[in-house]
């Protein structure tokens, strides 16, 4: 099947069933998507589906032929990505293991809505888990990517 | 694995040992290893024959172009070692801070725990255990290079100063980089000068972590993320009850599976091995298995809390008394109060894994783990290697909690079992439901207290009875923690709490029961049961006294007690005995673990059956604070893993099944319960302590006490629930 992740085409040969995070973990090398549950509990496959955040460890890869899929490691070259940077400026990470998923999921809330209130980011980032607690900071660093967001905007 | 069970432990003094230069290194410049007493340094003998970059005793490497490697015997696990400990080393070092980073070293005997003697994480140690050897390192590296630059010029060590990595001496100026190679030739100084704490410049400076980037980009590598040549991935069938035996299997649907290359019986259960997870997990679940159940199918919660009620009716083995107790509680007003709490999974986000790949004669182990030289020595055990034979490569963490410091090395042990048995390079990945049913959960844990009250207000007796499993029995630790059959972790926090001291007549027992369930130290470890209980009970005392709960404790401990400290901070900030919104409520508690003390005070509200945690004021004397970032950042985590627990989060058995298998039924907490955490510091110079699990404790009796403010009812099981 053919899968077009970060901009590059790629040609695998999976079972039909197999689950895109496990195509793109073991088949075609990006690990920078993670495996936590295994049904879309936690949210740290978390990938951008046409820009749309997706669960990555229930849905089929052959599913998604056609469309375009982008991975933490696509989601900027350098970590410059507005929240990557707001991530690293508020010193969100611990264990970093779910920060994939939750850096994906605050990236799409903020390409929809650039300017969230807190009850926009529980509605939209709940669904991510982080057994390290970095909640608090993840929320302050969702308002801070959107004013380095806006930053951005006024500046081009 | 508390500072309190080390009361004779002096890091500093273990650590005087010189540290040395070590020549011979390929990548050149300076490199400052640990030296080892005489009879570990055969070990390294051998090791010394193969030409390593870095030789396995090294503590920091400067090379050529500036840069600054720090080895670090600790394993990151979110707790923001990676930083904090460079911090330290840095900080007598005195280079570009820019320049640094941080690697994990491999295992050998230099990176032994100074107070436990082996390679390991936990107990909120790292950072006091190796604080003095770090800053050892770090000196001794700035006066290799100090001298190097005095011989260069032809001057005085005294007469150089350093400067942001560079030595400077009047007109002279050379980088460390420039100056490494030939530091690396000289003898180490036999003894150095540390900085005086006032002249500190990087320790106490809040300071961003060096992994962030990594770790927002997808490039930091933890264990489920290794690949090596040739790897297989590998999914086993485990034991459906505990104890269970395999009688039989049929592997024949398995091995039809597309991508499935073996399947191989392993002691704990049936492996099988694919070109990738899907491939391994599909043809793990087509197995066919034929298990003894055994006894374990007895087991069931329910039953259990029975016979721990039952138990707790008896005085267990003493572990603290005081006073006759039960004359004192005889003929008066006996306030009795059962509190419980359940088994949990610490399930980590990271699904416990482990890669285990053979050379000629040796064994290759990738794997994110908290015991290094347990893991080694298991896989060498196995193997029939020399546990020099096992290079033990450690991966980040994606979370540990105590899952990944077992005694049995289990998740390594089967992995190697699975290597041996196929004879392949094989990683093997748990799924989510293989960590939630596979047991070394933190205990159920049930007690039953009394206390009758004073007419001072104050409690005149009090009597704690545990009933729990030991953790420690049978691990490598009972001999060091378990003493005259009380083992300390279970009577941790309750034993020696703060208010014993002024209650006149006082006893904490303890019955130790047994059953097939594995169990484990779960972040704050005994802690995690008795900061709850004590906490809430001395609460309900206070309410009996018709006394501020604030107060009430004050009035308990010693006047220069840390744990006042801590209050008397959290209940400024906090503006306790202010009046707050319609239906809220505020509980406070205090407690000290792991040589820190904090102080929570809680803000609830409740609707319906549903309790919501508004605010929480936290305060935290953990004396020399060598990060406040960092210390921040693990008091929010310590309450978000606290809250979560004391919220929902509970194991329970049926028929010797675990009932829970993912997060949809094992909940933990989510971002839209989290709530406005502050965190203040009590300035403090006293003895440094830990801050991965000390923020915990007292969350869930803080919140209990505030939901006991707001609605008058007194929750004493966790996870707390209005009925």
């Amino acid at each position: 099947m053919k899968l077009d992740v970060n901009g590059r085409p790629y040609e695998v040969d999976v079972p039909a069933d197999m689950p895109l995070l496990w195509v793109l973990r073991d088949v075609i090398g990006l690990t920078g998507t993670k495996f936590g549950c295994g049904m879309a509990q936690c949210g740290a496959c978390t990938v951008h589906v046409d820009g749309a955040p997706l669960r990555s460890c229930v849905t089929p890869a052959a599913a998604l032929a056609g469309k375009k899929i982008t991975t933490i490691e696509g989601l900027s070259a350098d970590a410059s990505h507005a929240v990557q940077r707001a991530w690293i400026e508020t010193d969100v990470v611990q264990c970093g293991y779910c920060q994939s998923g939750q850096v994906m999921a605050a990236a799409a809330l903020l390409a929809q809505n650039s300017k969230p209130t807190d009850a926009d980011i529980d509605t939209a980032m709940s669904g991510n888990l982080c057994r390290c607690g970095t909640y608090q900071r993840i929320r302050a660093a969702v308002h801070r990517a959107s004013e380095l967001m806006q930053e951005a905007g006024h500046v081009a | 694995m508390l500072r309190e069970h080390f009361p004779n432990a002096n890091p500093a003094a273990v650590t005087r040992r010189d540290f040395l230069k070590s020549a011979g290194v390929v990548s050149g410049g300076l490199v400052v290893a640990f030296c080892m007493p005489a009879g570990m340094r055969r070990a390294f003998a051998q090791e010394a024959a193969k030409p390593a970059p870095i030789p396995p005793n090294a503590f920091v490497h400067i090379a050529p172009d500036n840069s600054v490697t720090i080895l670090l015997k600790h394993s990151e696990m979110g707790q923001g070692i990676w930083t904090s400990l460079p911090m330290v080393l840095a900080e007598e070092l005195g280079c570009d801070w820019t320049r640094v980073r941080a690697e994990h070293a491999p295992a050998a005997p230099a990176y032994a725990h100074t107070a436990f003697g082996m390679q390991m994480t936990g107990g909120s140690t790292s950072t006091w255990e190796s604080f003095e050897q770090l800053r050892q390192a770090g000196a001794t590296a700035r006066a290799l290079l100090i001298q190097a630059a005095a011989q260069k010029w032809r001057t005085q060590p005294g007469d150089c100063r350093t400067e942001k990595g560079f030595v400077i001496c009047g007109e002279h100026k050379a980088s460390y980089g420039e100056l490494a190679e030939a530091a690396n030739q000289l003898p180490a100084p036999a003894d150095v000068k540390l900085k005086d704490p006032k002249d500190f410049t990087l320790i106490g400076k809040p300071t961003r972590r060096l992994d962030s980037k990594a770790k927002v980009s997808g490039t930091a590598e933890f264990g489920i993320d290794v690949k090596r040549p040739n790897m297989l991935v590998a999914v086993v069938a485990r034991a459906p009850v505990f104890g269970a035996t395999l009688k039989s299997f049929d592997a024949a649907k398995a091995k039809a599976v597309p991508g499935v290359v073996d399947v191989v019986q392993v002691p704990s259960g049936v492996a099988v091995l694919g070109k990738h997870f899907w491939a391994a997990k599909q043809g793990r679940d087509a197995l066919t298995l034929d298990w003894d159940l055994g006894a374990g199918t007895a087991l069931a919660t329910a039953v259990m809390r029975a016979d721990y009620a039952t138990l707790a009716q008896t005085t267990g083995t003493v572990a603290k008394t005081a006073g006759d107790v039960d004359a004192a509680l005889k003929g008066t007003k006996v306030i009795e109060a059962i509190y419980e709490v359940p088994f949990l999974a610490h399930a980590p986000m990271e699904p416990l894994n482990c890669t285990v790949e053979f050379g000629k004669d040796s064994c290759d182990i990738y794997t994110g783990t908290q015991f290094q030289t347990m893991d080694q020595r298991t896989a060498a055990t196995i193997l029939g290697l020399k546990p020099e034979q096992v290079n033990v490569h450690t991966t980040f963490l994606g979370g540990g909690f105590g899952r990944r410091a077992t005694p049995t090395s289990d998740f390594v042990a089967e992995a190697v079992q699975v290597a041996k048995a196929s004879g392949k390079t094989v990683k093997v990945v748990w799924t989510r439901e293989d960590d939630i049913h596979g047991g070394y959960y933190r205990p159920m844990w049930l007690s039953r207290l009394r206390a009758s009250i004073g007419k001072d207000g104050k409690p005149a007796a009090w009597a704690h009875t545990i009933v729990g499993q030991s953790i420690l029995a049978g691990t490598p630790f009972e001999k060091m923690m378990v003493k005259d059959g009380i083992d300390e972790t279970s009577v941790e926090g309750a034993a020696d709490a703060p208010y014993l001291a002024s209650i006149a007549a006082h006893r904490v027992d303890l019955h130790s029961p047994k059953s097939p369930i594995p169990v484990l130290w779960w972040r704050s470890v005994g802690h995690s049961h008795t900061g709850f209980v004590v906490e809430s009970f001395i609460d309900e005392l206070s309410v009996a006294a018709k006394k501020d709960p604030l107060e009430y404790r004050r009035a308990l401990l010693p006047a220069d007690a840390r744990e006042r400290r801590a209050l008397d901070l959290a209940a400024e900030k906090f503006g306790w005995g202010k009046a707050l919104p319609k239906g809220h409520g505020a509980g406070i508690a205090v407690h000290a673990s792991f040589g820190s003390y904090v102080a929570h005070i809680a803000e609830v509200s409740v609707e319906g059956k549903n309790i919501k945690v508004h605010r929480v004021v936290c305060a935290i004397d953990c004396g020399p604070v060598v990060n406040p970032l960092t210390v921040e950042a693990q008091m929010q985590s310590g309450i978000a893993f606290g809250l979560g627990a004391a919220l929902h989060s509970e194991i329970t058995f049926k028929d010797g099944k675990v009932e829970q298998s993912n997060f949809h039924n094992y909940q933990v907490l989510r971002l839209n319960e989290m709530p406005s955490v502050e965190v203040h510091i009590v300035p403090s110079t006293d003895k440094m302590g830990g801050v991965g699990e000390p923020g915990l404790p007292p969350i869930a009796p803080a919140v209990a006490n505030a939901v006991f403010a707001a609605t008058g009812k007194r929750l004493r099981q966790l996870p707390l629930r209005l009925a």
